[in-house]
């Protein structure tokens, strides 16, 4: 379980978060939405520690994570697996060598156990047999699913994915989407999903939290979301003809 | 105050560098890596720019010298010396600011914006030691070995010269390099070199590392730490032949 407390941030005088007050369960995928430029990728970034809030708590499991001294910091961090929004695959490394740098850091595994890790975790992502090719030499699904074998390969107990299917076509996008959420279950992992898209939102929000310029302006789940009055939120969730359609059908 | 600014950036980005080292076995390879790039990389520009200017500097000097009084051997003496002391090293150095540092800045800027870098924070890495330490640790280590080699393809340059040329015999040229040679004066080349090479990684590096957007910035950075590691690069030659040569 991770708690957000109150959480303040600003960029050189703009206020980007009002403070975010949120609980991420166990074993459920927690999806952020919210318009371009709303501050989700900062919410995330503010909640691993990349970025500093001014203001406010981040408690892993009820351990007090903003306040924590480096080395106990460090010992969260090898519990998260992110996936970020560009992939961020280390180019001078193969894709094989993207998922065994975790493992290089922090497991005492014999190369050989590696070996099977990485196998597995690219066969989880339905990526098995590309383990020598350079990043620049993959599709940027391809990237996004190696992404996400790296972000899983020391089990983690939580995993954030920033925007884990944007570019990637309709069905390989509900593939990724199912992935995790059965990564999620499986292993008991706190999950945090930050995402434009409401097919995901409808397939697997489990917890569904609305950023809306800098402020929580709604949390509900994706069977609540249909049903909502919220201005803002009707905006984007019924953006597009289709999910129109959706809501004229009841 | 800009100035100021980035002199305080670049000091507290060095101290993250070398505290909390990362895993030996993982930087053990980085070197290794670095070594062979930035190094060996550099061996075919070096060893053609070096070649040209003895061979130029042994030119200039014998057509310069029309006096009976002054012998022939100062054309070897004159090569000898404007190598090791200056060429092999100050301008090899400018030299490696322009090719290696525009690489390390833009791919450490390239890192950063592709968010490479906080993967690796994510990891509980410490992205500065990881990238840094090895470019450092790598361009210390070669670079004086790239200023002996860039001497003597140099002093070569110079006795092809004398030997095709005619310009001045090859005996006289020869008795010039050797004419009163201090072994200091290769240790002063040596030091200076390592000192050069320290900055011509950590500071296109320091402007990698604060690169913020995008390509864009990606190339200001570049060009950036270019610029920055020259200058400096001539403020420590002089500082460092104030130090040990007066
Ligand atoms: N390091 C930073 N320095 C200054 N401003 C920043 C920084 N990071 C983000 N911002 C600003 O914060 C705001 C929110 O950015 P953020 O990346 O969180 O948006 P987002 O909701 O993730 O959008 P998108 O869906 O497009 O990814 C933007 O206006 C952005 O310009
Ligand atoms: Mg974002």
């Amino acid at each position: 379980m991770i708690e957000l407390r109150n959480i303040h941030k600003s960029f050189n005088g703009k206020q980007i978060l009002h403070g975010i007050d949120v609980v991420y369960e166990k074993g459920k995928t927690n999806l952020i939405i919210g318009a371009s430029g709303s501050g989700k990728s900062v919410l995330t970034k503010c909640t691993v520690g990349l970025i500093d809030p001014d203001q406010g708590q981040v408690l892993f499991d009820g351990k007090d994570f903003t306040n924590m001294k480096l080395d106990d910091k460090k010992d969260i961090r090898k519990k998260i697996g992110m996936l970020f929004q560009g992939g961020a695959l280390f180019d001078s490394l193969t894709v094989e060598e993207n998922i065994k740098f975790p493992l290089r850091m922090h497991a005492s595994m014999t190369e050989k156990e590696m070996q099977a890790r990485v196998n597995f975790c690219l066969g989880r992502v339905d990526m098995s047999g590309i383990n020598d090719r350079y990043p620049a030499e993959i599709s940027g699904g391809m990237q996004k699913r190696v992404g996400i074998a790296r972000a899983i390969s020391l089990n983690p107990s939580y995993l954030f994915c920033d925007e884990p299917n944007s570019g990637l076509d309709p069905s390989t996008a509900i593939l990724i989407d199912n992935l995790i959420k059965e990564l999620t279950e499986e292993f008991q992992i706190t999950t945090i999903v930050v995402t434009h898209d409401m097919n995901s939102v409808m397939e697997i929000g489990d917890h569904v939290i609305f950023i809306h310029e800098g402020h929580k302006h709604w949390e509900g789940t994706k069977d609540t979301i249909l049903k909502t009055t919220n201005k803002e939120l009707s905006d984007l969730v019924f953006a597009s003809e289709l999910m129109k359609k959706v809501r004229s059908l009841g | 105050m800009k100035i100021l600014q980035n002199v305080g950036e670049y000091f507290i980005l060095m101290g993250r560098t070398f505290s909390e080292p990362t895993k030996a076995s993982l930087i053990r390879k980085q070197i290794v890596f670095e070594i062979n790039s930035l190094g060996l990389g550099s061996m075919g520009i070096i060893t053609i720019i070096s070649a040209f200017m003895g061979a130029v500097i042994t030119l200039q000097t014998a057509s310069n010298i029309d006096s009976a009084l002054i012998p022939e051997y100062t054309v070897g003496f004159t090569a000898r010396q404007s190598m090791i002391l200056e060429f092999s090293t100050t301008i090899i150095a400018l030299i490696l600011a322009g090719k290696v540092g525009s690489n390390i800045a833009s791919e450490i800027g390239m890192m950063k914006v592709t968010e490479q870098i906080d993967a690796l924070e994510i990891m509980g890495v410490n992205s500065a030691s990881y990238l840094i330490v090895p470019k450092i640790i790598a361009a210390v280590f070669i670079n004086p070995f790239l200023a002996i080699w860039s001497m003597f393809v140099g002093i070569s340059g110079g006795y092809l010269v004398a030997e095709f040329s005619g310009v001045v015999s090859t005996d006289a040229f020869i008795e010039g390099v050797q004419l009163d040679f201090k072994m200091f004066s290769i240790y002063y080349a040596l030091i200076k070199t390592a000192v050069f090479a320290f900055i011509i990684t950590s500071i296109p590096a320091y402007y990698g590392y604060s690169v913020k957007g995008g390509a864009l910035e990606v190339g200001v950075a570049s060009t950036k730490g270019v610029v920055t590691s020259s200058i400096v690069i001539l403020i420590a030659n002089y500082v460092i032949t104030q130090l040990l040569l007066i």
